[in-house]
């Protein structure tokens, strides 16, 4: 019994790797002991320098005093193959036990590929500055090359020849209209409340708490409600049109279609865009109604403002052109989170990390379009006096 | 009426290349009518990026692939998309569309380019399902069934239009050994039946030799195609170790191998 627990506990011998010269230009190393340990191995620093004087023709090894060993040696023994073959040295592979041999063997079986190692990523500053300008470059005209297709699929669809299906198009009015409906009245809910409040803090002091139900309507129309659900709709539509078109980027789904000669643009791009475009307007009126309720719970709760006053003075300080715009805006945001979604699915790469980052874009790019555009169409009321 | 030995597809002169990086070039290829040809080469060596030049979805960097003669990247866009629906396409993974049942996918196909009422359209996709033996499973979607069944799904699909050219991009992968010698034995019928031309990717030895009619290697290293013919005669025939090594799945090289392991690679 003891005799067997000791040969289970028996004292690794350290590992070693010496060099000496053998008879007529020979290189002799010699390995010996257990090279199972992971710290403190010995390195090739002794063959390298051995083989860098030049008189060297032939490698050979001393394997007798070889213990036990794992990768970490085939890994030095593959180090000092390569630097026999770089300082045309024989290395005598025979010399070595069977095993390792024959997997020196195995590892050398296939010759390196040169070319297909990957380019040295240290690039310049300028480098870098230039490919990321060309990258944006490209980028812009894909973006706008995406744009073009979409009007064409769109005049196409006009004349009736588009191919896709209303049935699709069904399914995803109903996934991104009906279904978002809880989500928007939610955030605009609580838009409406909060709109409400700082009204009631900073309006109360000139006792004027009476003009919160104009600024809730006011602020609701114009912008807060269309900005809130584009925003919405970037995050909960935007990004599953991206998943759903880079998951099929991955299957090979969209290559089908092109090699039936359908076109995915017109089969799955256009159903998306006509979903929000007929959609969006639809929920900015019922983010519009949601969030003047909020400003009225408020209003009345809190400020002693009869519920017909606030009514009241919610709808006289509503102009229709202020409707009107909201719920332009609202048409043109979905516009954008179609194409936003839609363009990086279609870029998407063919693998599960691209669907990700495929996803991630799709929402910050909806996003910037949208509060940058938004931004672009105050400026424009604010020129025209609207 | 051409004669059956026409020369249906020709590939001349092609260079596939990503950006700078040439994959192969000089490629020269004919192809009969109703002829089984087999892509084959190593893993990685651009067989299938010579499939995507001929079903139209990577332009080739030099040269092109001509169908009945005519030249089909030098043809413009609407050409092309007349040509592609002549064309079968089997992809690796079946490629089905995930959001349509297996009857569904193959009455898209049909109903672009039909005008079958949809009676009519599911009777068909019922009849193509059968031919590839998936009588009864018209209504699971692309998740619900297994790879092989999504495979020969898929080969029901690319029958759909009854195309003159089929492609097939690696059928047997994944198979196993029963089922890829019955879908070997469905592409011979198939060609028997309806008289088309088959394309087919494939490394798998038994289907090349059991079907191949025709072949071309192509070997990444010398970036070219190293030899065509009947699989069988270049077995017998070819001089070129590399072919040999491959069409003997290397046992010519493990026996060398197993007498002197690596003193003949010794540098």
């Amino acid at each position: 019994m003891r005799s067997v627990v000791n040969a289970t506990v028996v004292e690794a011998i350290p590992p070693r790797l010496a060099v000496r010269q053998g008879v007529g230009g020979v290189v002799v190393v010699e390995i010996a002991g257990d090279w199972l340990g992971r710290k403190n191995l010995p390195d090739v620093g002794p063959v390298t320098k051995e083989l860098e004087d030049g008189s060297v023709h032939a490698l050979e090894f001393a394997a007798h005093e070889l213990g036990r060993w794992d990768s970490v040696l085939m890994a030095r023994i593959l180090a000092i193959y390569d630097l026999c073959a770089k300082a045309n040295v024989e290395f005598r592979a025979k010399t070595l036990p069977d095993g390792l041999a024959q997997l020196i063997a195995l590892a050398e079986a296939v010759p390196e590929k040169k070319d297909a190692a990957r380019e040295d990523s240290k690039k310049t500053f300028l480098h870098r500055v230039g490919d990321s300008s060309l990258d944006a470059w490209n980028g812009a005209g894909a973006m706008l090359g995406f744009v073009g297709e979409s009007v064409l699929a769109l005049l196409q669809m006009l004349r009736g020849r588009a191919q896709f299906r209303w049935s699709d198009t069904l399914l995803v009015i109903q996934q991104c209209g009906p279904e978002a409906l809880g989500i928007v009245a939610l955030i605009n809910l609580l838009i409406g409340l909060i709109l409400a409040f700082v009204g009631a803090t900073e309006l109360s002091q000139f006792g004027a708490s009476i003009f919160t139900a104009d600024l809730v309507a006011i602020a609701t129309v114009r912008e807060m409600a269309c900005i809130m659900t584009g925003i919405i709709m970037c995050g909960r539509t935007g990004a599953a049109f991206a998943a759903q078109l880079g998951t099929m980027k991955v299957n090979h789904e969209i290559e089908a279609f092109q090699t039936f000669g359908i076109s995915p643009f017109e089969f799955l791009v256009l159903p998306r865009l006509l979903a929000l475009i007929l959609m969006m307007p639809l929920l900015c009126l019922f983010a519009d109604l949601i969030s003047i309720a909020g400003g009225f719970l408020i209003s009345t709760l809190m400020l002693d403002i009869t519920p017909a006053l606030y009514l009241h003075r919610a709808v006289a300080a509503i102009s229709l052109v202020s409707f009107l715009l909201g719920i332009f805006k609202g048409a043109f945001f979905g516009v954008l989170v179609a194409l936003a979604g839609c363009l990086r699915g279609m870029q998407c790469g063919t693998n599960a990390a691209a669907v990700g980052e495929a996803t991630t874009s799709a929402v910050v790019t909806g996003i910037t379009w949208i509060i940058a555009s938004d931004g672009l169409f105050a400026v424009i009321c604010n020129v025209l006096n609207i | 009426m051409k004669p059956t030995t026409d020369c249906k597809i020709e590939i001349r002169n092609l260079t596939m290349a990503y950006g700078s990086f040439v994959v192969m070039r000089d490629i020269n290829v004919k192809i009969r009518r109703g002829e089984i040809f087999i892509i084959m080469g190593g893993s990685g060596c651009g067989k299938s990026t010579l499939l995507r030049h001929m079903i139209g979805l990577k332009q080739p960097a030099q040269g092109d692939v001509y169908y009945d003669g005519a030249a089909f990247w030098q043809s413009d866009e609407e050409a092309r998309t007349e040509k592609l629906r002549s064309f079968g396409v089997l992809f690796q993974s079946g490629a089905l569309w995930s959001s349509l049942t297996l009857a569904e996918n193959i009455e898209l196909v049909l109903g672009e380019y039909t005008e079958f009422p949809p009676a009519e359209l599911r009777g068909i996709a019922r009849l193509k399902l059968a031919l590839v033996g998936l009588k009864g499973f018209e209504d699971y979607y692309p998740a619900e069934i297994s790879g092989g069944m999504a495979k020969r799904a898929g080969l029901a699909r690319a029958l759909a239009l009854d195309p003159d050219v089929l492609f097939f991009d690696e059928p047997s992968a994944g198979l196993d050994p029963i089922s890829s010698r019955n879908l070997d034995n469905l592409i011979l019928e198939l060609r028997d039946t309806l008289g088309a031309t088959f394309v087919i990717v494939t490394h798998e030895l038994a289907s090349i030799f059991t079907i191949g009619d025709t072949s071309v290697f192509l070997d990444p290293n010398t970036r070219t195609m190293r030899a065509r013919g009947n699989p069988r005669e270049l077995l017998k025939t070819s001089a070129d170790p590399a072919v040999q090594e491959f069409l003997t799945r290397g046992e010519l090289s493990a026996k060398a191998n197993t007498v002197n392991p690596i003193s003949a690679r010794a540098p």
